[in-house]
C-alpha cells in the first residue's frame, strides 16, 4: 500500500519535471526559429552583398545583363512607406479623435467594432480594390501622363490598409489618458476643442507615435497589395505617377524564376528588408519603453484619484 | 479688443481642427466600407457553381484553393497552438514573467512579430524548398505560417494567463493538485476565452496570407493537390492569380468568398469568447 502511494508520488513529480522540460523547449523554439531565420538569410545574402558591393548598391536592376542594383527599389520602398504613413496616420489620428470626443456616443461602439473587423481584411483584397478602382481613377482623372500604376496609387492603398491599426492604437492611447486632465483643461476655461488638441493629444502622444511606428512596419513589409498597384518597373522614382518597384515586390516577383545569381540577389534584398524592419522594431521598443513608463505613472495617478 | 480677436481666431483654429476630424472620419469610413462594398457588388454576381465546386478541367475553379487553405490552416494551427500556449505557460507559470531568459524570449517574440511576411516567405523557401529540397509543398507553407503566427498566440495567451487571479492557482495547489495538474485543470481553462479568441484570429491571418505562400507553396492553381507534399494554392493566392492574369471578375468573386470566410471567423471568435466566459466566469 505504502509502496504504491510512493510510486504514484514519484510518478507525479517525474511527470511534472517532464512537462516543465516540454514547456521550456516550446519557449526556446521561438528563439531557435529566429536564429534559423537570421542565419539562413544572412548566410544566403551577405556573401553576395560583399562580393557584388559596387553593383548591389547601384540603381540598375537588370537580370539579363546580370546587374542587381537595389538602390532604386530601396528608395521606392521608403518613398511609398513615407507617403502612405503620412496619409494613413493623419486620417487615422483625426478619425480616432473624432470617435473619442466629437462623435455621438451611440455611434462609437459600432464604428470601432467595424474598424477592428476591417483590420482583418486580407491585403490581396486591398490590392484588388486598388487595381480595379484606384488605378483607373488616377489614370483617368488625376495623372498628368496617363499612368495609373505607381507611387500614388500604392500609397493610397497602403494608407487605407493601415488605417484600422492607426485608429485602434490611437484610441487606446487616448483612453489611457486620465479623464481629469481633460476636465482640468475645461475648468480652466478651454473649449472642448482646445482641451482635446492641446491637452489630450499631447498626453497621448507616445502611444500615438507607437501606433505610427507599427503602421510604418506594416506598410514597409506589405507585398501583395503593393505588387498589384505599383507597376513594378525597377526604375528610380522621380514622379508620383511612374511605375516603380519596391523591395518586397521584387522578392515576390522574382520568386517564380529563382535561379543562380538572381536568386541570391533576391535573398540579399530580403536581408536589406530584414535590417530595415529591425531598425523600426528597435525604435518601437525604445518608444514603447518610454511610453510605458509614462503611462504607468499616469495610470497610478488615476487609480489613486479613483480611490479617493 | 486685440485680445478678443486673438481668442476668436484661436477658437476658430480649433473648431477648424474639429471639422477636419469629422472630415477625416468620413474619409476613413468611406474608404474602408467602400473596399467591402466594392468587393461585394463586383464579386457576388460572378460567383458560379463552376467557380466554387467545378472540376479544374472545365475551367477556373477555387475548389483546390479552398482545400489548400483548409490544409494550410490545419498544419499551421496544429503546430503553432501547442507551441505558443506552452511558451506562454513557461513564461508565466514557471518563470513568473521575470528574469533574463524571459526577457530574451519576449524580445525574440516581438522581433518575430515584426518581420515582414515576405521575409518569412524567403526563409521558408531557403529552408524547405532549397535546403531540405522538398520543392514547393503544403508542408513547407504550413510550417512557415506556423512560425509567423506563433508570436500572436504567445502574446495573447500570456495576457490571458496573467489575468487569471493567483488565488485560483493557490486554491488548486492547496487542495493537493500538482503544478502540471493546476495548469491544465485550472489555469488554462480559466484563460481559455482569450486563448480561443487568439487562435481564431491566427486562423484569420493564415487565411489572408499570400506573400509567404507564393515562395513556399508555389501557385499551382487549377489542380487539387493529392498530398501535403505537393505544391498548391490558397484562396488569397487565387485572388492574386486571377487579378494578375486579367480576370478581375473571378478575382472579385473569390474575394467575396474569402471575405465571408474572414467575417465568419471573426463572429466565431466573438461567439467562442462569450460561450467560454459564460462557462468559466468573467475573469478570463
Amino acid at each position: 500500500m505504502t509502496m504504491t502511494k510512493r510510486s504514484i508520488y514519484s510518478f507525479i513529480s517525474a511527470r511534472d519535471k517532464v512537462m516543465k522540460a516540454i514547456f521550456a523547449f516550446a519557449a526556446l523554439f521561438s528563439v531557435l526559429a529566429l536564429i534559423t531565420i537570421t542565419v539562413f538569410l544572412f548566410a544566403g545574402g551577405l556573401p553576395f552583398i560583399f562580393s557584388h558591393g559596387d553593383t548591389f548598391w547601384g540603381v540598375v536592376w537588370d537580370v539579363h545583363s546580370e546587374l542587381y542594383g537595389i538602390m532604386s527599389m530601396a528608395v521606392a520602398t521608403l518613398f511609398v512607406t513615407a507617403l502612405s504613413v503620412i496619409m494613413g496616420v493623419t486620417v487615422g489620428l483625426f478619425t480616432a479623435i473624432c470617435l473619442y470626443k466629437f462623435c455621438p456616443k451611440k455611434a462609437v461602439a459600432p464604428i470601432s467594432h467595424l474598424i477592428n473587423l476591417l483590420a482583418g481584411i486580407p491585403s490581396v483584397i486591398y490590392g484588388l480594390f486598388g487595381m480595379v478602382v484606384i488605378v483607373p481613377f488616377i489614370r483617368d482623372y488625376v495623372s498628368p501622363n496617363g499612368v495609373g500604376y505607381g507611387i500614388l496609387s500604392a500609397s493610397i492603398v497602403l494608407a487605407v490598409m493601415i488605417l484600422p491599426t492607426v485608429v485602434s492604437v490611437s484610441l487606446d492611447a487616448m483612453r489611457a489618458v486620465p479623464k481629469n486632465y481633460f476636465e482640468g483643461a475645461l475648468a480652466l476655461g478651454a473649449t472642448k476643442e482646445q482641451a482635446t488638441f492641446k491637452v489630450l493629444i499631447p498626453s497621448a502622444k507616445s502611444g500615438i507615435f507607437a501606433g505610427a511606428v507599427l503602421a510604418t512596419g506594416r506598410a514597409l513589409g506589405e507585398t501583395m497589395a503593393v505588387i498589384m498597384v505599383i507597376g513594378n518597373s525597377p526604375e528610380m522614382p522621380n514622379s508620383l505617377f511612374q511605375s516603380v518597384r519596391t523591395l518586397t515586390a521584387n522578392i515576390a516577383l522574382g520568386a517564380t524564376e529563382m535561379t543562380g545569381d538572381a536568386a541570391t540577389a533576391l535573398i540579399a534584398c530580403g536581408v536589406v528588408l530584414f535590417v530595415f524592419t529591425l531598425i523600426i522594431n528597435l525604435t518601437f521598443a525604445l518608444v514603447g519603453k518610454n511610453g510605458k513608463d509614462k503611462k504607468g505613472a499616469v495610470r497610478e495617478k488615476s487609480n489613486k484619484s479613483k480611490n479617493k | 479688443m486685440k485680445n478678443q480677436t486673438k481668442a476668436k481666431i484661436n477658437k476658430g483654429f480649433y473648431s477648424s481642427l474639429k471639422i477636419s476630424s469629422y472630415i477625416c472620419c468620413g474619409i476613413a469610413l468611406t474608404a474602408l466600407v467602400g473596399v467591402i462594398l466594392f468587393v461585394m457588388i463586383r464579386g457576388t454576381g460572378h460567383i458560379s457553381l463552376q467557380l466554387l465546386f467545378g472540376d479544374p478541367k472545365d475551367g477556373d475553379t477555387i475548389l483546390p484553393a479552398f482545400l489548400g487553405t483548409l490544409r494550410l490552416v490545419a498544419v499551421s494551427i496544429l503546430l503553432a497552438v501547442p507551441l505558443g500556449i506552452f511558451t506562454a505557460v513557461f513564461l508565466v507559470e514557471y518563470m513568473r514573467g521575470k528574469g533574463k531568459l524571459v526577457r530574451l524570449i519576449r524580445l525574440t517574440v516581438e522581433t518575430l512579430a515584426a518581420i515582414p511576411s515576405i521575409v518569412y516567405g524567403l526563409f521558408g523557401y531557403l529552408v524547405f524548398v532549397v535546403a531540405l529540397s522538398w520543392g514547393y509543398s503544403m508542408w513547407g507553407g504550413g510550417i512557415t505560417l506556423a512560425v509567423m503566427i506563433l508570436p500572436t498566440i504567445v502574446r495573447s495567451t500570456e495576457e490571458s494567463l496573467l489575468s487569471v487571479p493567483d488565488s485560483y492557482r493557490e486554491g488548486a495547489l492547496a487542495l493537493g493538485a500538482s503544478k502540471v495538474r493546476t495548469i491544465f485543470k485550472v489555469t488554462l481553462p480559466s484563460a481559455s476565452s482569450g486563448i480561443v479568441t487568439s487562435v481564431v484570429l491566427a486562423v484569420g491571418r493564415v487565411v489572408s496570407e499570400s506573400a509567404v505562400l507564393i515562395l513556399t507553396v508555389g501557385m499551382v492553381v487549377n489542380k487539387i493537390p493529392a498530398a501535403l507534399t505537393e505544391p498548391g494554392t490558397s484562396l488569397a493566392l487565387d485572388i492574386y492569380y486571377f487579378a494578375n492574369f486579367g480576370k478581375p471578375d473571378e478575382a472579385a468573386a473569390t474575394a467575396v468568398v474569402l471575405l465571408l470566410f474572414v467575417l465568419a471567423l471573426n463572429l466565431l471568435a466573438a461567439l467562442c469568447g462569450k460561450l467560454i466566459r459564460k462557462k468559466y466566469g468573467d475573469n478570463a
